[in-house]
């Protein structure tokens, strides 16, 4: 277990700040990075070290919280606490900010990109979710404001495949969305985390989501459609969603982020208690009820709490994380054998 | 005096451990974790309250007893800290919150995990007020919103 998680590379990204999360663009070669020296920070590779290729500066007046690449990887959004969302057009070496999203009423937490490139969610703590529609003249407008969570929302996840979004909250709960007839409604609320939800992924397939908490917890739901073979209930035409399986015991502290690699469904955590750990589906277990085997665990990852995890989407086995330490680091991730 | 019993204490423990008749840290370890738990209390005794003119440990919002250090590892601890507010007021408890927070991110020497609650029993939403002071991401925006900021670096400031 001690080799299966090698640390490549390890850059002092956001000096005397923290880092809050990191980006891969979709063709693998570039990650952003994002802190509370309200910078965000683009890396590539000049052989085998990773170098900074360009530094965003201007644009926000606070933290940035999170940032986004669109689907094309020509865009990138950055969503911060002073209340906006920027929308950053990538030139040659450059970035040029696009527009600016306002509404919001205080921080935001979160942004993601849809799989279409079309459409644009965003959530804050004023506990609403924000979809917007982007047209081919880079014109965005707000096209619903969603105020199901009872609290700050702290992140929001598009599904792989189909217009489906997914927001996690300080309430508890995980809450899932869909257009109707022109609009957005909350199709589902998934309960049984005992505190703040903090992250979400979807698996590969998009048929699971994993949510994990300030309760310590990574909980796996899958979807079950109406007229499912399991019986399991359905309310009308909305599919259904249960726990099917909860990961307890292995973190001590709060879990700030989970990804699930869309090349190998090896699922990676980042703790607050230093840690990066991956889990992996045992092959021989039930679809129904999985298990899980912890298949690698960095014990001192970092120096303080890893707020972000996310997995390379072209080259398998590659890891990023980074730190309140203000630190980003690179990880080479083999399956152990015998797994 | 002190510090050489102390020494002498440390000693004697060590001794023992090598000759079989002590667990290995047992006997060493709580005096660790209180000197520790001195540190940190050192560290927040002089946090002035947010509205009167008297330090919280003036007001016993925060006493000795009040702070529990456990080591997590060698060189890791976890800081509890339990306070009591002197009024059953949301924001004031949620500004202590606070003020304890960012006094010991920046002046506590070790590596630490921190724990704010307010002691049981003395405030009616004191599980949202710890919800709260326990997100470091709320924390870390609130310490980025001006007025508030001042009004705890106020608090935390040194006395002279």
């Amino acid at each position: 277990m001690k080799d299966s998680l090698v640390l490549l590379s390890r850059v002092p990204a956001h000096p005397d700040s923290r880092c809050w999360f990191l980006a891969w663009n979709p063709a693998g070669t570039l990650l952003a990075s994002c802190g509370g020296d309200r910078r965000i920070r683009i890396w590539g590779t000049e052989g085998d070290s990773w170098i900074c290729k360009s530094v965003i500066s201007e644009g926000h007046q606070r933290t940035v919280r999170k940032v986004a690449w669109s689907p094309c990887g020509n865009y990138l959004a950055s969503a911060s606490f002073d209340a906006t969302t920027c929308i950053w057009k990538k030139t040659q070496d450059d970035f040029e900010c696009v527009t600016t999203l306002e509404g919001h009423e205080n921080e935001v937490k979160s942004v993601a990109w849809a799989p279409s490139g079309n459409l644009l969610a965003t959530c804050s703590r004023d506990k609403s979710v924000w979809v917007w529609e982007v047209d081919e003249e880079d014109e965005y407008e707000c096209v619903s404001v969603l105020n199901s969570h009872t609290q700050d929302v702290k992140h929001v996840v598009w599904h792989p495949s189909q217009e489906l979004l997914a927001s996690a909250s300080y309430d508890d709960t995980v809450k899932l969305y869909r257009e109707e007839e022109d609009d957005w409604v909350c199709c589902a609320t998934l309960e049984g985390h005992e505190s703040t939800v903090w992250s979400l992924a979807f698996d590969p397939s998009g048929q699971r989501l994993a949510s994990c908490s300030d309760d310590r917890t990574v909980r796996i739901w899958r979807q079950y459609l109406p007229g499912n073979e399991q019986g399991v209930a359905c309310s009308g035409s909305d599919p259904s969603w249960k726990c099917i399986c909860t990961l307890s015991g292995f973190h001590s502290r709060t879990i700030y982020d989970v990804a699930w690699c869309q090349l190998t469904g090896a699922l990676a955590t980042a703790c607050g208690d230093d840690a990066i750990r991956v889990f992996e589906e045992d092959p021989s277990s039930d679809p129904q009820q999985p298990t899980f085997s912890l298949a690698a665990h960095s014990r001192q990852a970092h120096s303080q709490d890893v707020n972000c995890v996310a997995w390379n989407p072209k080259e398998p086995g590659l890891l990023a994380s980074c730190s309140d330490d203000g630190e980003v680091a690179l990880w080479k991730y083999q399956r152990p054998e015998g797994l | 005096m002190e510090r050489v019993l102390g020494l002498l204490s440390c000693t004697l423990s060590r001794a023992l451990w090598s000759s079989g008749l002590s667990e290995q840290g047992a006997a060493r370890q709580p005096r660790i974790m209180e000197e520790k738990a001195l540190e940190v209390y050192d560290l927040i005794r002089t946090i002035r309250d947010p509205e009167k003119p008297n330090t919280l440990e003036e007001l016993e919002v925060v006493t000795e007893s009040c702070v529990e250090v456990q080591e997590i590892n060698e060189d890791d601890y976890l800081v509890i800290i339990r306070f009591t507010p002197t009024v059953p007021h949301c924001s004031l408890a949620t500004l202590i919150g606070l003020c304890l927070r960012v006094k010991l991110q920046r002046c506590l020497p070790f590596k630490h995990k921190l724990e704010i609650y307010i002691s049981e029993g003395t405030h009616s939403t004191e599980e949202d007020i710890n919800k709260q002071i326990n997100d470091k991401e709320r924390v870390a925006a609130a310490m980025e919103n001006p007025n508030l900021r001042e009004i705890v670096e106020q608090c935390v400031l040194e006395p002279d």
